[in-house]
């Protein structure tokens, strides 16, 4: 692409790595921004900047914060024995928004594996291990809460056998058929799943 | 089904061809080097949207030209397929059913099957296990999907497992749970893969022998044997006690990515004891039983093509397999043959539209019924 001018190739350029956004997106949002008040673009990268240099990430939980404990760690309205283990933020947003959560998280920030050089000591395993080890927060139930790729199984497997000599129940998230979707239209595989974690009929 | 179009543009030595089949027997003949497999070639790949022998896309298209373009016309069930494969040198493949374009090629593979014999097929016998993995895996992929997704989700915890192995080496620390995490994924996988393995090689075996009794004549006993480290029934215990061994050497040692199909004639192996004819009656008899399970599975017949398959083989065994022909075990039939006249003494017999192309130099000279 031909740019008229060297200042909106650079943005242009800026913009386009982020996700999902492509080049021609990338310059209508540059362009967008020069047609505006001088001041919206001002705004944007106070906050952006700001985004990167203040976010700080809980010494609990390792979710966003504002301050050294996040906002779920410190609330005395939570549910404190019981821990969610989840694979980043967005997915613990994703289960917050449920609202069928009232526990404390575990934030991993990814999943083994070797194949990308992604160790258990690259993940923050030994901090929610130390979690449990310390009878004082009293954790009595770990849900986890990974994706259902050969990589979660894997970090599932592994803090289970890690945990094994705790006192502590390990569940994992139950996985299956989609609620509003027809049985015929599911894959082989989840609804294999489906029928070998079956659970009993509530009435 | 049947084919009974093809046209063909830049495709190898093909600068522009246009053949109608018959829809029972056709027989290609033709010096050496003058385009018969070429030909059956170009009819493996409207099945399965890609060469037998090739293994790049540009050794398809004709030297010096830019594109290759493969299209046939199929009859199946009462209704029409025009499918057409085209490659633009460097550029993406381009496969259309009807005028409409595939999105995914693989939707394709496996509506028009097809069995090519050729004299390839000895690597089966001659060539490292992962040959034989690979055309058994295949045939119970086509029956079973779970089984392909449980091979993928194997190869895959068996690479983790390789590259963690590494690490440890190159790291020089050892983390028991683990390893023991990809152990016990890749136990579970492989004792399913082994199962299945077990159960197709006992189904497949009676069709084989019919196979190779009626070719031989019954004169040698034949035997297929899967041999797999899941056979025994201490393997888990056998698994991990050779975790030192796995990472002196940095790879998995056991496993179902080990196993091998034994084969043997009178009870020694083809491999090293067979004759050329034996080992060639011993992988069409393989072939022919892929055929058959095929004819079941989808319920109609593949098309067959047979890359020089009388070279090696005695009258008697030429006899006993045009036989099957006349009974009419195949549907429809692609023969090679670089010798006209064999060609020509061994169909004449048989009750069946026979046609014969001429092959000369990528164009064919003559065609006409038997
Ligand atoms: N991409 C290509 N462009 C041009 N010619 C090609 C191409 N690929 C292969 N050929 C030619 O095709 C010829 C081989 O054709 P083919 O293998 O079909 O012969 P054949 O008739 O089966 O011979 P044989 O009786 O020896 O088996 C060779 O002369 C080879 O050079
Ligand atoms: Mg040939
Ligand atoms: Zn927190």
């Amino acid at each position: 692409m031909e740019y008229p001018s060297k200042l909106i190739e650079d943005a242009v350029n800026e913009i386009a790595k982020l996700p999902g956004i492509g080049k021609k997106t990338a310059l209508r949002m540059a362009l967008h921004l020069l047609r505006a008040n001088e001041e919206r673009t001002q705004l944007l990268a106070d906050s952006l900047v700001n985004l990167r240099t203040k976010t700080q990430y809980c010494t609990h939980c390792h979710n966003i914060a504002d301050a050294p404990v996040c906002a779920i760690c410190s609330s005395s309205k939570r549910d404190k024995q019981t821990v969610c283990v989840v694979e980043n933020t967005t997915d613990l947003i994703a289960i917050e928004n449920t609202s069928q959560f009232n526990g404390l998280y575990h934030v991993l920030g990814g999943v083994i594996s070797p194949l990308e050089g992604v160790s258990p000591h690259d993940l923050n395993i030994d901090s929610l291990i130390n979690r449990v080890k310390d009878l004082s927060l009293d954790i009595k139930e770990i849900i986890l809460a990974l994706s259902a790729t050969m990589e979660g199984d894997t970090t599932s497997f592994f803090i289970t056998k890690k945990l094994r000599d705790y006192p502590v129940k390990i569940t994992t998230i139950a996985r299956g058929v989609p609620i509003g979707s027809e049985l015929e239209y599911t894959d082989e595989i989840t609804l294999g799943r489906s029928i070998l974690g079956r659970k009993a009929y509530e009435h | 089904m049947w084919l009974e179009k093809i046209s063909l543009l830049n495709f190898k030595n093909y600068e522009e061809l246009e053949l109608s089949f018959s829809e029972q027997i056709n027989c290609l003949v033709g010096e050496n080097g003058s385009g018969k497999t070429n030909l059956l070639d170009a009819i493996y790949y409207l099945s399965l949207t890609k060469s037998a022998f090739s293994t790049t896309e540009a050794q398809n298209i004709r030297h010096q030209a830019p594109f290759f373009m493969v299209k046939g016309l199929i009859h199946k069930n009462d209704h029409d397929y025009q499918i057409q494969f085209s490659v633009q040198g460097g550029q993406k493949k381009v496969g259309k059913n009807n005028g409409v374009n595939y999105d995914r090629l693989s939707e394709h593979i496996g509506s028009f099957p097809v069995v090519l014999i050729t004299p390839d097929d000895t690597d089966i016998i001659k060539g490292g296990s992962e040959i034989r993995r690979k055309f058994f895996d295949g045939l119970i992929s086509q029956i079973d999907s779970v089984y392909l997704e449980n091979l993928i989700n194997y190869n895959h915890v068996l690479k983790q497992r390789n590259s963690l192995l590494k690490q440890f080496a190159e790291n020089n620390n050892y983390d028991s749970d683990l390893l023991d995490s990809y152990s016990d994924q890749l136990l579970d996988f492989g004792a399913k893969i082994y199962a299945y393995r077990k159960a197709f090689v006992s189904s497949f075996f009676p069709t084989f022998i019919a196979h190779y009794d009626n070719i031989s004549g019954q004169k040698e006993t034949v035997k297929i044997t899967h041999q797999s480290d899941f056979a025994s029934g201490n393997y888990r215990k056998d698994f991990f006690q050779t975790y030192q061994k796995d990472l002196v050497l940095q790879r998995t040692t056991k496993g179902v990515h080990k196993d091998d199909f034994d084969f043997e004639i009178n009870g020694f192996p083809v491999k090293k004891y067979g004759s050329q004819g034996q080992q060639k009656s011993f992988v069409i008899a393989l072939k022919l039983a892929q055929f058959d399970i095929m004819k079941l599975e989808k319920g109609i017949k593949p098309i067959l093509l047979l890359d020089d398959i009388f070279d090696k083989l005695d009258d008697l065994r030429i006899a006993k397999l045009v036989e099957m022909v006349a009974h009419h075990s195949f549907g429809q039939l692609f023969v090679t043959d670089a010798r006209p006249e064999r060609t020509q003494t061994i169909f004449q017999p048989i009750e069946a539209e026979k046609k014969v192309f001429v092959i000369q130099q990528g164009t064919v000279i003559d065609e006409s019924f038997m």
